[in-house]
């Protein structure tokens, strides 16, 4: 699925250059599931949003599926986001104004489909996610961890070939932690999804196939 | 999804769509009532000077006044002379009166045939010659002064005188006169004294075949006939009805003009509501200029253009024929209305266009700025919508999407409360005294002296005396004073006019706000969650 070629990302801030990402060579297989451990400053999320195609990197090539991602245009990029990738944040990053509903409409506008099959679909999706009687709830009527399922249907309602998870049980307790972990493992397997999701938590990174751990820009196997 | 997400937001945040839409209301709603206001006000001026210059008058052509001559007197002398046979003597008074036409005070006439030279032109679809003239009168009563003796005058004095030397009339009185030490009788007082009267009204001697332009073109008969092609070469006069009623003549009745006695065969009153026409008395033009002794001149061609658009182009063909003319436009006439209404005029192009300037750009900024600052308010919104696959332009378009309803929220609010302030003009229908001068003394008469009115200074109320007919020196040009009742309307391109700025408006804080949305990447919104 991914291809990162001495992928390397620095920021120039007022007093000095951060190198993010030193110079990362990875491969992902399609359908793997990947966890990537690190402190905080890492690289981590520098990563997650290579990979989501969020941002460009100083140098290198990160290739998904054949397409280089570093050398095509925003509006492109626009277009992969909006078919290939499903992204997942710790924040939830729901639109406070929309339903539940709504909100995993908004993923597939970019995708142009009718009004009718939008809510098809994205009915469907809130419910493979347990939250078909949730749908005309506004996020603030809604639990944390429904958030994040809300999240997770948005993430894959467009069935992409990708879902990237950035601290995803970050802000949940325990018990909602499993519960969208094993959610998550579900989901991968009956979609063939490539999981890779960005965490801090062990016990998280310890359900996944692969586990990867960043520190100081540079990427390592975890046994 | 634009439509569901566009009326969240604004109904989400509603501080920032309430705010907004308040600036651009106001903004709305004062550009309506000043562009009301301002067209009423137009209006009431062309009424006006349509009393003054009739109906269809597009241009006038008149001369400057003259400066007087070096040494002379002002204007025609005003010497009356008497012989010593004048007047008609009873009871030892004796009674003269005579009266004098002249040209009005302030003008300067020129030869009618200039009328053919503008008649003949391109673009005139008619045009008509007029003569202001002033017609005084001067009459009196006097001693009778054959009664009032020289002593010795009379009788003859039987003494001879043999002095030889100088003489210090050393004779006695024996003749058998009448003692010229009487004392004076008869006479105005009766013990010898006199008293007089000058008069004076305005007469306008007109064309009776050209009645489609010209003064009498916009008013209304109250009485018996206007003046008929068959009237030309008779002394038939047509009066205004204010001065028939102020001197009590009626249709039949006749008057004396220039020492020619005329017959009133009608009066006439202007549009206005408490009006004057352009003159005091109408007569046909040859006679005029006949008794006048100001043969074959005018002192005003009234000229219509066959389109409004051809005016600027007539206007300037005059001033190449006639170097020596003055040639107003209503445009220039517009600057000659003076009373009230013409603060008013004055007051809602320059006040109220300025202030309309200054709110509009105020509502814009105030749009732009809390489209703005939204937009910074939803960095994170906004950079997970790209996350997802949102391009830039989807996202510009929802936010220009929301700033232009904000902006016809606030608009359509505007447009009513317009509608609403010009309702108010209406009812509260201010009425404005104006005044313009009839004397074509190159559309300045505000100036000229003994003419109404003083550039409207003078504020509210009756800034413009009625000329009155009498008053030696006074009286000079005649003067329509008109009072017009304010009427503010709308059209409705204003009300287009206005939508269509709010829309802009919304495009434009859209478009800037869209602008700053677009540049958020993606990664740096997303980063502030950690």
């Amino acid at each position: 699925m991914y291809t990162l070629t001495s992928l390397t990302k620095t920021y120039s801030q007022p007093k000095r250059t951060v190198t993010a990402l030193n110079g990362v060579d990875l491969t992902i297989p399609d359908g793997q599931l990947v966890a990537i451990q690190g402190p905080t400053g890492g690289g981590k999320s520098t990563l997650l949003q290579m990979l989501g195609a969020l941002d460009r990197p100083t140098s290198g090539s990160i290739a998904l599926r054949g397409d280089d991602l570093s050398t095509l245009g925003e509006a492109k990029l626009a277009t992969i986001r909006a078919s290939e990738i499903g992204f997942v944040f710790q924040g939830f990053n729901l639109i406070p104004t929309l339903t539940a509903l709504e909100n995993v409409e908004m993923a597939l506008v970019p995708a142009g489909v009718s009004a009718q099959e939008r809510v098809h679909r994205a009915t469907q999706a809130l419910e493979s996610v347990g939250l078909g009687e949730r749908a005309t709830h506004l996020p603030n009527e809604l639990s944390g961890g429904q958030q994040q399922r809300v999240a997770i249907a948005r993430a894959l309602v467009k069935n992409p070939k990708v879902l990237l998870a950035d601290e995803p049980t970050g802000n949940l307790d325990e018990q909602t932690r499993d519960e969208i972990m094993d959610l998550l493992e579900g989901l991968w397997r009956d979609q063939n999804l490539t999981v890779v999701i960005v965490t801090h938590d062990s016990a998280v990174a310890k359900r996944a196939e692969r586990r990867l751990r960043i520190a100081n820009g540079t990427i390592s196997e975890v046994a | 999804m634009f439509g569901t997400y566009l009326r969240r937001e604004l109904i989400g945040r509603r501080k920032q769509t309430i705010i907004i839409a308040i600036g651009m209301a106001l903004a709305i709603a004062l550009v309506i009532i000043v562009n009301s206001v301002s067209a009423g006000v137009r209006n009431a001026q062309t009424t006006v000077l349509q009393s003054v210059y009739g109906v269809g008058t597009d241009i006038t052509v008149s001369q400057a006044a003259t400066p007087p001559a070096e040494g002379g007197t002002d204007g025609p002398g005003q010497r009356f002379d008497f012989g010593a046979d004048a007047g008609a003597t009873t009871d030892g008074s004796t009674t003269v009166a005579t009266s004098r036409l002249e040209a009005a005070r302030g003008t300067t006439t020129f030869a009618a045939s200039d009328l053919d030279t503008v008649t003949a032109l391109q673009g005139v679809s008619g045009a008509a010659g007029t003569l202001a003239l002033t017609n005084t009168t001067f009459d009196g009563e006097l001693p009778d002064f054959s009664q009032m003796q020289a002593p010795g005058a009379t009788g003859s004095d039987a003494g001879t005188d043999t002095d030889s030397g100088t003489d210090t009339n050393s004779g006695t009185d024996s003749g058998t006169g009448s003692d010229a030490s009487t004392a004076p009788q008869g006479g105005a007082d009766g013990a010898g004294g006199s008293s007089f009267n000058v008069d004076s009204f305005t007469v306008l001697g007109l064309d009776p075949a050209a009645d489609a332009v010209g003064p009498l073109s916009a008013v209304t008969l109250t009485d018996g006939r206007g003046l008929e092609t068959s009237d030309t070469g008779t002394d038939n006069a047509v009066l205004d009805a204010t001065y028939a009623t102020a001197n009590d003549l009626a249709t039949g009745d006749t008057l004396d003009i220039g020492g020619t006695t005329f017959t009133v065969v009608g009066i006439v009153g202007a549009t206005g509501s408490d009006a004057e026409t352009a003159s005091n008395v109408y007569i046909p033009l040859d006679r005029a200029q006949a008794i006048s002794g100001l043969t074959d001149q005018i002192s005003t061609i009234s000229v219509q253009a066959s389109s409004s658009t051809e005016i600027a182009a007539v206007k300037a063909a005059i001033e190449k024929d006639l170097p020596d003319a003055t040639v107003s436009t209503q445009e220039d006439l517009a600057s000659s209305v003076s009373g009230s209404l013409s603060s008013a005029s004055g007051l809602v192009s320059s006040l109220g266009t300025w202030l309309s300037i200054i709110v509009l750009a105020a509502a814009f900024l105030i749009a732009i700025l809390f489209t703005i600052s939204g937009v910074s308010r939803r960095t994170r919104e906004f950079g997970t919508l790209k996350a997802i696959g949102w391009s830039n332009r989807r996202i510009v378009g929802q936010v220009a999407g929301e700033s232009v309803v904000q902006s016809l929220i606030g608009g359509a609010v505007g447009v009513a409360v317009g509608l609403l302030g010009v309702v108010v003009v209406n009812l509260f229908a201010p009425t404005l005294t104006a005044s313009a001068s009839a004397s074509p003394g190159g559309g300045m008469p505000g100036g000229a002296p003994g003419a109404a009115g003083s550039g409207g200074g003078s504020g509210a109320g009756d800034a413009a005396a009625n000329l009155p007919a009498g008053g030696f020196g006074g009286g000079q040009a005649a003067a329509s004073t008109t009072d017009v009742v304010l009427n503010a309307p709308v059209t409705p391109l204003i009300i287009v006019i206005a939508v269509a700025l709010a829309v802009v408006g919304g495009l434009l804080a859209g478009a800037i706000g869209g602008w700053r949305a677009s540049r958020l990447r993606p990664a740096e919104a997303l980063r502030s969650v950690g």
